[in-house]
């Protein structure tokens, strides 16, 4: 959590991603929410110690953002960045695992090392994804597709809500903080009771903030219900990448196409 | 048609904490006047902006908005008379998008879905903000989050325009695009603020407030030539009153772009 | 403390889903029932502040390292808890959506040990019962302290749990809980007492806000009991839940075997193969649970390859062949899809 002053920029640049253009961009917030759920729901059903099973599934993501024009690169990297949490815990598999379960040449491959290894590729796909979707999407997008597909309607207009004031709310911290740094003169944190201050004082704000937007809405009939129109459709754009990629993730869930392929070529090579 | 009346009866409010907002405040605006309400901090132009659409009930006097006296029974017909403009655009514009935001109020008077794409349509083109339909408010530039704020409220076809504070934070082009935009509205109109070149620009009528009390009250011109009134309340004269070579002497005259602040 | 997808089990995850999604809708029910109005734009600015907040760190003094604010507790105190526990929901939401927190199908776990112990068990047990009738300073810093020892503890406890459970990690059981409980026993004291920082501040500066949230909060005894027992429902579902999975899927395996071969006796062996290890695992004390090593170090070697076939040495060299080429081919596909889109804008 203590990363967010690094990564929040980030938040702002995924929405600008969000709002480009593309088909996946156009295509229904509620197909790809949907297919992005049965993509990982098939990826981390694997057991603990697949590999290769797993790698056929990175054609998704690779596909999403070679089709969407997403930045490839600023995607890895934001995965590379949170990857070393997954490393720390499953570090702990090649140390507590260390029975041999086959070889390669001479030498001998633990089953902690296999699990570890596919505790990393289910990260960097499971995660990808989620990136992936938000980028092609949009926050509010998805929180919509979310209220149509059942979410309680309280849950979502706090949702939407508190996605419009980050950026004011974080906006108002950033300046505290560099307030705070200009006269700091070179301490690298803030001591607890400058701290407990800044908070409060923020927090009092956001009250009153909250309180003005209240006024602003009773000021436009607000009457404890939120209305919104949205035009969402399922056309047949939707199915076919919905119920096309399922199929395809199921396909691959139980067919282990690197297996078969890996067998055909060491069949004949051996 | 007399439901453009806005009028306020010996107005008294005092907030919880025993702090006095009004102290007996009186004044009746009729249909189409434009009237600028000024006075420094704390005179209380707030407060009494916040009882034209009924949010704080006074504690003593009444406000009558055409042919409602205000009241718990009436707000919901006052608060579709009068359009409130904020001072921060940020309270005022919550939803996920600028169509969203315009929506609001029009989905809230039960208007039906085409109705209200129209008037979502027809207000943000009268701000000339047509083209941010789509985007997110946090995406805006100030002008432009001032512009849609405005939008939101024209949405609601109001009768009565009350705005505070509605050209602070803008840069000198976004603001006098503002008051080229108010002027082009025939709604009755109170503006509560600072900027007294853009109240000489706007309004016929000006209104001084120092503490809770009306000190002043008449043409914009005379109000800003007399110097006593102004130092009372910690105002200086417009720019243009001061005998600046730019902006000419005390005649009104359309805001130009050289104009400086 | 965040869960991340890579570590649980799609039972663990679903169980963990359920339990939260049923929270979410029993405490917008309540927020709906609440009708304050005021609360519909506070919880999302609250939400944001909690965000931003965690953007301005203070130093612990001689440890070197630094804290932030959390959020359960400072919510359920401004806005009662079930207010509380959607807005922590969202935040948690977005951390996963954006910073890659945790993962989506570890959101469940992650909202349930951040938000539900904090909102329904620290603030209506402990808090409250400590600072809630009349605040002073001293009671809201015991109150926001132990609460936020107890709602740490409980929520690492259930990190411990989730991960166990889901037999992902081969971290065992003791030595987990060891790590575990102590560290955030440390983050309980330093959140508690920020916590109690903040709240003595709002308290001093507008005592009416506390006042308000307290009002508007009609959190009894029945509510709490109903909320108990629907978590006790959930649990002995999901448990049933999870053991039908387990003995239909001793390790998710059953698939692979299918994959191997087309060896029936060998599935039909499986099944009640791995039936008997569920309940044994069952009986046994939970260190033992996803404790694979033990269990195979027990059974004959045969078994091994039972319950592992996808890394059947036979199989496993054509994996990793296979395994290569097929991440060369999905990368060129990409590179050609992508080629092909610039090609035709």
């Amino acid at each position: 959590m203590s990363k967010i002053s690094d990564n929040f920029l980030d938040i702002g640049y995924m929405d600008d991603l969000a709002g480009k253009d593309s088909w996946l961009h156009r295509l229904d917030p509620r197909a790809k929410l949907i297919t992005v759920i049965i993509f990982i729901v098939a990826v981390v059903s694997f057991d603990k110690y697949t590999l290769s099973g797993l790698i056929p599934f990175f054609i998704f993501p690779v596909a999403l953002v070679a089709l969407s024009g997403l930045p490839a690169g600023y995607l890895f990297k934001k995965v590379l960045l949170v990857l070393p949490f997954a490393v720390l815990v499953a570090i702990f598999n090649p140390l507590m695992d260390q029975k041999v379960i086959f070889h390669i040449g001479s030498l001998g491959i633990s089953g902690g090392w296999v699990s570890f290894l596919s505790i990393i590729l289910r990260f960097i796909l499971t995660v990808s994804v989620a990136l992936i979707l938000i980028c092609l999407t949009g926050f509010n997008a998805v929180c919509l597709a979310l209220s149509k597909l059942g979410l309680p309607k309280p849950f979502v207009v706090q949702l939407l809500f508190f996605f419009r004031y980050l950026f004011v709310l974080t906006d108002e911290a950033a300046r505290m903080s560099r307030a705070w740094a200009l006269r700091a003169l070179g301490a690298k944190a803030i001591d607890f009771k400058t701290f407990v201050s800044l908070i409060g004082h923020l927090l009092l704000r956001a009250i009153d903030r909250a309180e003005r937007i209240y006024l602003a809405m009773r000021s436009r009939g607000f009457d404890g219900r939120i209305r919104m129109i949205r035009a969402m459709k399922i056309n047949s754009r939707e199915f076919i990448f919905g119920i096309g990629w399922s199929v395809f993730f199921v396909l691959l869930r139980f067919f282990n196409i690197p297996v078969k392929l890996g067998a055909l070529v060491t069949g004949r090579f051996s | 048609m007399s439901h453009h009346i806005v009028e306020a009866i010996g107005l008294h409010y005092t907030y919880p904490d025993g702090t006095r907002g009004l102290n007996g405040v009186s004044f009746r605006i009729s249909h189409g006047e434009s009237v600028a309400l000024v006075g420094e901090n704390g005179a209380g132009k707030s407060t009494l902006l916040l009882h034209l659409n009924g949010y704080l009930a006074a504690t003593q006097g009444q406000v009558r908005i055409g042919d409602f006296t205000l009241n718990p029974k009436t707000l919901n017909s006052v608060r579709r008379t009068v359009g409130m403009v904020f001072q921060n655009p940020d309270d005022q514009l919550f939803m996920p998008t600028v169509f969203d935001d315009v929506a609001f109020g029009p989905l809230n008077l039960g208007l039906g879905k085409e109705e209200v794409e129209r008037k979502v349509a027809q207000s943000l083109e009268t701000v000339g903000a047509g083209h941010l339909s789509k985007r997110p408010p946090y995406k805006l530039s100030q002008g432009e989050k001032r512009s849609v704020a405005i939008a939101t409220v024209l949405a609601m076809s109001p009768d009565i325009l009350v705005m505070d504070e509605p050209s602070s934070s803008l840069d000198p082009l976004s603001r006098s695009r503002l008051i080229a935009l108010l002027k082009t509205f025939k709604h009755t109109k109170i503006i509560a603020t600072h900027d007294l070149d853009m109240a000489m620009d706007i309004c016929e009528r000006t209104i001084v407030l120092h503490q809770g009390q009306i000190t002043a009250d008449g043409a914009t011109t005379e109000i800003f030539g007399d110097q006593n009134i102004l130092a009372r309340s910690r105002l200086e004269k417009p720019l243009r009153m001061q005998g600046c070579p730019k902006c000419g002497n005390t005649s009104l005259h359309p805001p130009s772009k050289r104009e400086h602040k | 403390m965040h869960m991340a997808d890579a570590l649980i089990s799609p039972a663990v995850g679903a169980t963990m889903w359920a339990a939260t999604a049923g929270l979410i809708a029993y405490s917008a029910k309540k927020v709906k029932e609440e009708t304050d109005d005021r609360k519909v734009p506070l919880m999302g600015v609250l939400g944001a502040f909690i965000f931003a907040s965690q953007m301005l760190n203070f130093s612990i003094p001689a440890t070197g390292s630094s804290g932030h604010l959390g959020g359960g507790m400072i919510l359920a105190i401004l806005l009662g808890p079930y207010a509380a526990f959607l807005v922590m929901a969202s935040v948690l939401i977005v951390q996963a959506l954006f910073f890659a927190d945790g993962g989506l199908l570890a959101l469940g776990c992650n909202i349930f040990n951040l938000g539900f112990f904090p909102c329904f068990a620290a603030f209506p047990f402990i808090y409250k019962k400590i600072a809630g009738v009349d605040p002073a300073p001293k009671k809201i810093m015991a109150g926001a302290i132990i609460g936020g020892i107890v709602a740490l503890q409980l929520g690492a406890f259930s990190v411990v749990l989730q991960t166990v459970f889901s037999g992902i990690s081969e971290l065992p059981f003791r030595t987990f809980v060891l790590l575990m409980q102590p560290i955030h026993l440390a983050i309980g004291i330093v959140e508690g007492l920020v916590t109690a920082a903040v709240v003595i501040f709002v308290w001093k500066a507008r005592p009416e806000i506390l006042e308000a949230s307290r009002q508007s909060e009609p959190i009894g005894p029945i509510n709490i009991n109903k909320v108990l027992l629907g978590l006790l429902a959930a649990a002995v579902i999901a448990g049933g839940a999870l053991s039908w999975f387990a003995s239909a899927n001793p390790d998710g395996l059953e698939w692979s075997m299918f994959k191997t071969s087309g060896k029936e006796e060998l599935e039909g062996g499986g099944g009640v193969h791995a039936s008997a290890a569920v309940i044994q695992e069952k009986t046994a004390f939970l260190p033992d649970y996803g404790f694979k090593k033990s269990q195979s170090a027990i059974e004959p070697e045969e078994s091994v390859s039972q319950s592992w076939p996808a890394i059947d040495p036979g199989t496993s060299v054509s994996g990793l062949v296979g395994g290569s080429l097929t991440l060369a081919i999905v990368f060129l596909i990409g590179l050609a899809l992508k080629r092909r889109k610039i090609a035709v804008p």
